[in-house]
C-alpha cells in the first residue's frame, strides 16, 4: 500500500518467530526480567526510562489486575518507525507485549493506535487472530498452565498529547487526553487505577530481540548508558530519507553521511520536542546522555529558514497542547507571536530575552513533557542561529 | 430530526453500548463508531450516550471537542486532512494546499456544498519521508503533488460512499 | 475533596489518583500510617505518607500561593502557580498535587520558582480581559491579590484589547463572563465532582480551550440548578451572581414604595466575614439596624416563614402518612395476593411503621422543598419523583405571599406598592422568585432576592461598619421567630425542626424527653447523608392547630418515623438512586435535601471564600443562636399562631394556605433540545 522506505537490513528481520517468548517462558518471569535488565534496554519512546525498572516496579505494585499497554500513538513530528514496525513486524510487538504480561503478571494488553494509523488496524487484527489461533495469545499460552493474556486494539482520535502515557490512559478511560499529575505513576495507578506498564512499540520489539539473541549481544552495542540498536526515522533535506537501524551513540555527522544529508545546516533530533543541533555540533552523539531521541531526525539544508522551522514546531505544539496548564497553554502562543515579530523585524532584543526566559519557565513549570519540551526548538534555534535571527531584530 | 430517526439513533447507541460496555472507558469506541457510521456526533446522540454511560452530556461534548477526529458538526463524506507539519511543509505541502482549495472551492475547515468533502489540516501523519502526506478518511496518500490532487479527488467522487473506510463492520 | 463532601461509594470523574484532597498513595500494607520526614526551606517536618507538599508547608506556616487548588475539590494541578523546587528533580513540581512518598527536600522560593510564578501570572493577565475597578470581585479576587503579591507592575506579555466572549446574562441566578476566566477549572470540578450536576466543562483544547455549557448554550437553557457553588469557588470575577442591588436601591429611593426585607438565618452567620470578622459571628440584630439605615421600611425574619413551613410541611407529611395507611388497609382487605405474600403485606403494615405502599402509591418519602437548587435538580434529574416533593413553597416564597396579602391587609398598604426583598445565602433563590407560578398573591411574591455578598456591598455603600452597629429587633407583626427557624440554615436543620414539632404535636410530650435541650443530634453534623429513626410510642393529646386533621390519632401509635438528611446534590443523587433501587431510603418517610454542601450556610450567595472550616464556624453560630432563643419550636411561635387564628383560618394545608403557601413543579428532564 505504501512504499516502505527502510534502508539496510533490520535486526527485526532476522528474529525467528516466537524465539523471544519461547525463551522467556522456559524460566520464571524473574529470569526474563533479569535478562532485560542486563541488556540495559531503555524506553524507545523518547524518555529513555529503563524498561526493566519500569516492569519491576509494576511487579511490586500490588493489584489483581495489571495491564500492558503498547504506546502506538506515534505522533512526534518526523517519527514513523513505529508505523513501519507495526506494518512489518507486528508479531514482534505482540510477542514483546506477551513477554511483558508474563513478567508483570498481566492478563490484558492494549495497543493504543493513533487515529491516523487506522489503516493499519485490520492488518493488526489479522495478526492478533492468527496469534490466538497459534495459542500465542489467549488461554494457557504456549501450553503454560494459567498464563492467559490477550490484546485489544484501541484507537486514538487525533491528539498528539495522548502519546504521553498518563494522557493515553485518560483517553482509554473515556476522558479528555489530559496528562495526570505524577506521582502516582501508571505503574501504581494506571488504567482504571490498576498497575500498568506503558511502553513504546519499538521497546516491545527490542525486548523480543534481547530474549532471542541475548542481553550480551544487545549491551555490547552502543554506549555504556545507551545500549543497543535503535530505529531512526529520517526525513527532510537528505537524499535517502526513511527508516534506519543504527547503534545508539552514533554521531550526527555519521548519521548524516549514511542518509545522504551531508552539508546540512542543522538537524532536529527527537522531533519537535527534541533539540536542534547546528552544524558546529554534528560530532555530538545521539544517546540518552547527549542528544536523546525517540528516533526522529529531520535534516535542514543550507537554504532553510530556521525561524520558519521554529514557527512550524510551535504551531504544532499550540495546536496539540491539551490546554490544561497555564505555561504551555498561554506560553506557546506567546512564543509564536514572538517568532512572527522576529520574522517581521519587530522584536526587540529585550523582548527576545523575555521570551527565552519564558521558554525556560515553560520547560520547568509545565505539567507534562509536551509543555516542557515545546520551547526546546525555539530556544535552541535562538541560541544557535543568532546571526540569522539577529539580522531581523528591530530597533 | 424526526422522532423515528431519533429512535433509530438511540437503538444504534444502545447496541453500541452492548458491544463496547457501559462504563466510561467505552466512550471513545462509541464515539469513533458513531463517526464512522454517521459522520458526526450530534447533540442528541451525546445526550443519549451520556445517559447510557451515566455521565454528563457536557462531559461527552467536552471529550468530542478535545479530539480532532471527533466532530459535532456534520462533515463531508470524505474528510481530507493534509499534513502541515515540518517535513511536509518542507516538501511542498503549500502547493498541494492551494490546489485542494482551488479544486474543491472551499477553504480549510470547510465542507463542499454537496456534502462530499471536508478539507482540514492534520499534524504529522507519520509519512514524513514521503511528504507531502494526506489522509482521506482512513486512507493515506504520500508524495502528493498538485497534479495528483485531481486524480485523488476523482477517485473519491467515483466511489459512492466510503471507499477509504476499511472494513465497515468493525471499528 | 474534603471527606465530609465526598459522595459515598461513587467514583468521581477525576482519576483515582487525584480524587482526594490529598493525593492518593498506594495502600501498601506497610506504607499505611507511615510517617515521612520532609524538609521545606530547611525546616523539617514529619507527615503521614501521601501528604502533599502544600499541606506540609501549610503546617509549617510557609505560604505557597495557589489558584486552582481548593480545599473542597479534587486535585487539578493545572495553574502551576504553586510550583516548588524538589531537590533532584529537573522540573518544578506543583506542590498542591505532589504527594510526599519519600524523604524529599523542597525549596519554595528559589529564583526559578519566583520567576515561574511571575511568568504564570503574566501569562494569565495577558489573556485576561477585565478591569478590577469595574469588577464584582475587586478586593476579593485571588488573581488580583496574587498579582499584588508578586509585584506585577506591567503587562509583560501584553493584554487583551477587547473581549473574546459574550457575557452570558441569560440566567436569573448567575452571570458568566469568560473573559475573566483563568481556566483553573474549579467550577468544573465543583459542578461535576462536588455537585454532580454537570453543567460546566472545558471545551476544545490548547489555547482555544474555554469553560462552556453543553453545546455552549446559555445557562438558562441547560440543567444548571443555580446553586452558585461554582461562584463560591471561582477565584475571579468570571462567575458571579446576577446582582439586583440597583433595582433594590431604586425601590428604596422611590417614596411611593414600601420596601420590606426578610432576612434568612444563614446570611447573618456569614455577613460578618465581609466586614473582616472571623467566620461564625452572628450579626442578626446589628444587621437589622443596618438594614433600616439602608432605608428598608420594615425588617422581617424569614424564620417566621420557616416556622410556617414546618407546620405546613409537617401537616402534609401527616396527611400523606395517613393516606398511605388508609390505602394499605383497603388493600389488605381487597388484595388476595397480599395474603399470599404475608411477608410483603406485613412490611407494609402500620406496626412495622412502613407507610410506603408500592401498589397504591401515596408518594412517600416526602421530600423537603425549601432548597430551590434541590427542587430544580429534582425537576431535571428525577422528574418522576416530583410528587414526592412537598408542595410547600420555600420559606422565602411563603413569606412573600403573606406579605402581599395578610400584611398588606393588616397595614392597609396597597400590595402593588409593597416591594418584597429577600436576603438569602442563595443564588437559586433569585431564580425561584422569578418562577412564573410564584405570584399567588396576585403579584410577584418576592420581587428581589439579594445575596449576603450583595447586602454587604449595600451596607458598605451607606458607610456603615456592620460590626459596630447597635442591635435592634425585627419588626412586627411577625416578630422574632423561634430557634427552629434559625437552624433551617444548616444541613439537618429542617429535619430537626420538623422532628421537634411533629413529635411534640403528635405525642404531646416534650421533645426534650428524647433529646437533651431539644437538640436532635442524630440529624446534625456534616456527614453527607444521615439517617435516623424516631419511635412514636404514645399519641396525643394533639393541640388545636392540627387536631382537626384526624378524628382519631391512634394510628400513629407504635409507629417509627424514618427520616434522612442529604446535603449537596451529589449526596442527594446517592439517596435518589437508592430510592430508585428500592433501598433503605425508599423506606423513609421524610427526607431533607439541600442542594448546597453544608446546607444554606454554604449557599451560593454566601461570602467568598468557603471551606469546611468556614462552614463549620457558620454552623456553630447558627446552633448558638438557636440555643439563645427562649422559644425553640415552630408550633410555639406566638406570631405564627396568630396568623393562623386571624388569616389562615382553615388551618395548615387548608384552602387559603393551599392557594398562598403551596406550589407545584415542572418536570424538566435532563434532555436539552
Ligand atoms: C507529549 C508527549 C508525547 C509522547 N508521545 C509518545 C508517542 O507517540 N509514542 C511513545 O511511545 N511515547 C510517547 N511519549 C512518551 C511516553 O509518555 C512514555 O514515556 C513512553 O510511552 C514510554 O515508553 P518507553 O519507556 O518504552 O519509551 C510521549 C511523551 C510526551 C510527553
Ligand atoms: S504541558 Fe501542555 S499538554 Fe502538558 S498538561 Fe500542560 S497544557 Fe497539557
Ligand atoms: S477578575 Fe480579578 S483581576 Fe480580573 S478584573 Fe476582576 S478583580 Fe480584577
Ligand atoms: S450554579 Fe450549580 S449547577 Fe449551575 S453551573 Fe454552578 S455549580 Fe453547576
Ligand atoms: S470560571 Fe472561574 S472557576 Fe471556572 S475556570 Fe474560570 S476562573 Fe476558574
Ligand atoms: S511531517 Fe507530514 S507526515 Fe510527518
Ligand atoms: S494550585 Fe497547584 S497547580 Fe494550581
Amino acid at each position: 500500500m505504501i512504499a516502505e522506505t527502510t534502508h539496510g537490513s533490520l535486526t527485526f528481520c532476522s528474529i525467528e518467530p516466537d524465539s523471544g517468548l519461547g525463551s522467556a517462558l522456559e524460566r520464571p518471569p524473574a529470569d526474563a526480567l533479569g535478562r532485560i535488565e542486563a541488556s540495559g534496554l531503555r524506553g524507545r519512546g523518547g524518555a529513555g526510562f529503563p524498561t526493566s525498572l519500569k516492569w519491576e516496579l509494576a511487579i511490586k505494585s500490588p493489584g489483581e489486575y495489571k495491564y500492558v499497554i503498547c504506546n502506538a500513538d506515534e505522533g512526534e513530528p518526523g517519527t514513523f518507525k513505529d508505523r513501519v514496525i507495526l506494518s512489518d513486524f507486528a508479531d514482534l510487538v505482540f510477542e514483546g507485549m506477551t513477554i511483558g504480561a508474563f513478567v508483570i503478571g498481566a492478563k490484558h494488553g492494549i495497543v493504543y493506535l493513533r487515529g491516523e494509523y487506522a489503516y493499519l488496524r485490520s492488518h493488526l487484527e489479522n495478526v492478533l487472530r492468527r496469534r490466538r489461533a497459534q495459542n500465542l495469545l489467549g488461554k494457557n499460552i504456549h501450553g503454560l498452565e494459567g498464563f492467559d493474556f490477550d490484546v485489544e486494539i484501541r484507537m486514538g482520535a487525533g491528539a498528539y498529547v495522548c502519546g504521553e502515557e498518563t494522557a493515553l490512559i485518560e483517553s482509554l478511560e473515556g476522558q479528555r487526553g489530559e496528562p495526570r499529575n505524577r506521582p502516582p505513576f501508571p505503574i501504581d495507578t494506571g488504567y482504571l487505577g490498576n498497575p500498568t506498564i506503558v511502553n513504546n512499540v519499538e521497546t516491545f520489539a527490542w525486548v523480543v530481540c534481547i530474549l532471542a539473541k541475548g542481553a550480551k549481544w544487545f549491551n555490547s552495542i552502543g554506549t555504556k548508558k545507551s545500549t543497543g540498536l535503535k530505529l531512526f526515522s529520517v526525513s527532510g533535506d537528505c537524499s535517502q530519507p526513511g527508516v534506519y537501524e543504527f547503534p545508539m551513540g552514533i554521531t550526527v555527522a555519521e548519521l548524516l553521511k549514511e542518509v545522504g544529508g551531508e552539508g546540512a545546516k542543522a538537524v532536529q533530533v527527537g522531533g519537535a520536542a527534541g533539540q536542534c543541533v547546528p552544524a558546529a555540533q554534528f560530532e555530538r552523539t545521539i544517546a540518552y546522555e547527549d542528544v536523546p531521541t525517540g528516533g526522529s531526525v529531520i535534516v535542514f539544508g543550507p537554504g532553510r529558514d530556521m525561524l520558519r522551522v521554529a514557527e512550524n514546531f510551535l504551531e504544532f505544539f499550540a495546536d496539540e497542547s491539551c490546554g490544561q496548564c497555564t505555561p504551555c497553554r498561554e506560553g506557546t502562543p506567546k512564543l509564536i507571536e514572538g517568532v512572527k515579530m522576529l520574522q517581521q523585524g519587530r522584536c526587540s532584543m529585550q523582548y527576545l530575552h523575555e521570551l527565552c526566559s519564558l521558554g525556560e519557565t515553560m520547560q520547568a513549570a509545565s505539567k507534562c513533557g509536551l509543555g516542557q519540551m515545546a520551547p526546546n526548538a525555539f530556544l535552541s534555534i535562538v541560541e544557535h542561529f543568532q546571526d540569522e535571527i539577529l539580522g531581523r531584530i528591530g530597533r | 430530526m424526526l422522532v423515528t430517526e431519533q429512535e433509530r439513533l438511540r437503538d444504534d447507541l444502545v447496541k453500541m453500548t452492548d458491544r463496547f460496555g457501559r462504563d466510561r472507558s467505552a466512550l471513545m469506541p462509541i464515539l469513533q463508531e458513531l463517526m464512522r457510521t454517521r459522520y458526526h456526533i450530534s447533540e442528541y446522540s451525546m445526550q443519549v450516550i451520556a445517559d447510557l454511560l451515566d455521565i454528563h452530556p457536557v462531559e461527552v461534548s467536552s471529550v468530542v471537542s478535545f479530539y480532532s477526529f471527533l466532530e459535532d458538526k456534520q462533515r463531508g463524506q470524505f474528510v481530507i486532512r493534509l499534513c502541515r507539519t515540518i517535513a511536509c511543509d518542507m516538501s511542498g505541502e503549500g502547493n498541494v494546499a492551494r490546489q485542494l482549495v482551488n479544486d474543491l472551492g472551499i477553504e480549510f475547515g470547510g465542507t463542499t456544498p454537496d456534502g462530499k468533502f471536508t478539507l482540514g489540516w492534520a499534524n504529522c501523519l507519520g509519512m514524513c519521508d514521503q511528504g507531502p502526506a494526506m489522509l482521506v478518511n482512513e486512507k493515506i496518500y504520500t508524495q502528493v503533488t498538485p497534479e495528483k490532487v485531481h486524480s485523488i479527488l476523482e477517485e473519491c467522487r467515483s466511489t459512492f460512499g466510503v471507499h477509504a473506510t476499511v472494513d465497515k463492520e468493525r471499528c | 475533596m474534603s471527606d465530609e463532601l465526598l459522595p459515598h461509594g461513587h467514583p468521581t470523574r477525576a482519576p483515582a489518583s487525584q480524587r482526594g484532597r490529598t493525593a492518593e498513595v498506594l495502600e501498601h500494607a506497610k506504607a499505611l500510617g507511615k510517617q515521612i520526614e520532609v524538609t521545606i526551606d530547611g525546616r523539617a517536618i514529619t507527615v503521614p505518607l501521601g501528604t502533599t507538599i502544600l499541606e506540609s508547608a501549610q503546617q509549617l506556616g510557609i505560604r505557597i500561593p495557589t489558584l486552582c487548588y481548593h480545599q473542597d475539590l479534587c486535585l487539578a494541578g493545572v495553574c502551576r502557580i504553586c510550583v516548588v523546587e524538589v531537590e533532584g528533580q529537573r522540573a518544578l513540581q506543583a506542590s498542591c498535587s505532589y504527594p510526599i512518598t519519600a524523604p524529599i527536600h523542597v525549596k519554595t522560593h528559589t529564583p526559578a520558582v519566583r520567576k515561574a510564578r511571575r511568568h504564570i501570572l503574566d501569562l494569565m493577565l495577558a489573556n485576561h480581559y477585565g478591569e478590577c475597578y469595574t469588577c464584582n470581585r475587586n478586593g476579593n479576587c485571588e488573581l488580583q491579590s496574587l498579582a499584588e503579591e508578586y509585584g506585577v507592575d506591567y503587562f509583560r506579555f501584553g493584554r487583551m484589547e477587547k473581549p473574546r466572549y459574550e457575557i452570558d446574562l441569560s440566567s436569573h441566578a448567575l452571570v458568566r463572563d469568560m473573559n475573566k476566566c483563568v481556566l483553573c477549572r474549579r467550577c468544573v470540578r465543583t459542578c461535576i465532582d462536588l455537585q454532580e450536576v454537570g453543567v460546566l466543562e472545558a471545551i476544545d483544547r490548547g489555547n482555544r480551550i474555554k469553560i462552556a455549557t453543553f453545546g455552549d448554550k446559555p445557562l438558562s437553557d441547560v440543567v444548571c440548578i443555580n446553586c452558585g457553588q461554582c461562584i463560591n469557588r471561582c477565584p475571579t470575577g468570571a462567575l458571579r451572581a446576577n446582582d439586583n442591588t440597583d433595582e433594590v436601591w431604586q425601590a428604596i429611593d422611590d417614596p411611593t414604595k414600601h420596601v420590606v426585607i426578610q432576612t434568612a438565618p444563614s446570611p447573618r452567620a456569614g455577613i460578618g466575614e465581609c466586614f473582616g470578622l472571623p467566620p461564625g459571628q452572628p450579626m442578626t440584630f446589628r444587621m437589622n439596624t443596618a438594614l433600616r439605615y439602608c432605608g428598608f421600611d420594615k425588617v422581617f425574619d424569614t424564620n417566621f416563614a420557616a416556622d410556617l413551613t414546618i407546620i405546613e410541611e409537617g401537616t402534609e407529611l401527616l396527611l400523606r402518612l395517613k393516606a398511605a395507611m388508609a390505602n394499605d388497609e383497603c388493600r389488605m382487605m381487597n388484595d388476595e395476593s397480599a395474603l399470599q405474600h404475608p411477608e410483603r403485606s406485613q412490611s407494609q403494615s402500620i406496626h412495622n411503621s412502613s407507610f410506603i405502599n408500592h401498589n397504591f402509591p401515596v408518594p412517600l418519602p416526602q421530600f423537603t422543598s425549601c432548597s430551590p437548587g434541590w427542587v430544580k435538580f429534582a425537576e431535571h434529574f428525577y422528574p418522576e419523583y416530583l410528587d414526592h416533593v412537598s408542595t410547600c413553597k420555600s420559606p422565602q416564597q411563603m413569606f412573600g405571599a403573606l406579605l402581599k396579602t395578610f400584611y398588606a391587609e393588616k397595614t392597609g398598604v396597597n400590595p402593588r406598592d409593597i416591594v418584597t426583598v429577600a436576603l438569602m445565602p442563595c443564588s437559586a433563590k433569585k431564580f425561584e422568585c422569578n418562577r412564573p407560578e410564584m405570584c399567588a398573591s396576585g403579584y410577584k411574591d418576592i420581587d428581589y432576592g439579594l445575596t449576603t455578598r450583595e447586602l454587604a456591598k449595600m451596607i458598605r455603600e451607606v458607610g456603615v461598619d456592620l460590626p459596630n452597629m447597635p442591635k435592634s429587633d425585627f419588626d412586627d407583626p411577625f416578630g422574632t421567630a423561634t430557634g427552629s427557624g434559625v437552624i433551617f440554615g444548616v444541613t439537618g436543620g429542617v429535619m430537626e425542626s420538623a422532628i421537634r414539632t411533629v413529635f411534640e404535636l403528635v405525642t404531646g410530650k416534650k421533645v426534650e424527653n428524647l433529646f437533651d435541650h431539644a437538640e436532635v443530634v442524630p440529624v446534625r453534623g456534616f456527614e453527607g447523608i444521615r439517617y435516623a429513626e424516631l419511635p412514636i410510642v404514645e399519641v396525643g393529646p394533639v393541640p388545636a392547630i392540627i387536631s382537626h386533621l384526624f378524628k382519631d390519632w391512634n394510628w400513629l401509635k407504635g409507629a417509627t418515623l424514618k427520616v434522612a438528611v442529604a446535603h449537596g446534590t451529589a449526596n442527594a443523587k446517592r439517596v435518589m438512586e437508592d430510592i430508585k433501587a428500592g433501598g433503605k431510603f425508599s423506606e423513609c418517610h421524610f427526607i431533607e435535601f439541600m442542594a448546597c454542601p453544608g446546607g444554606c450556610l454554604g449557599g451560593g450567595g454566601q461570602p467568598i471564600p468557603t471551606s469546611p472550616e468556614i462552614r463549620a464556624a457558620r454552623a456553630k453560630a447558627i446552633y448558638d443562636e438557636d440555643r439563645s432563643y427562649t422559644i425553640r419550636k415552630s408550633h410555639e411561635n406566638p406570631a405564627l399562631l396568630q396568623v393562623y387564628a386571624d388569616f389562615l383560618t382553615d388551618g395548615p394545608c387548608g384552602h387559603r394556605s393551599h392557594k398562598l403557601l403551596h406550589t407545584h413543579y415542572t418536570p424538566r428532564g435532563k434532555y436539552i433540545a
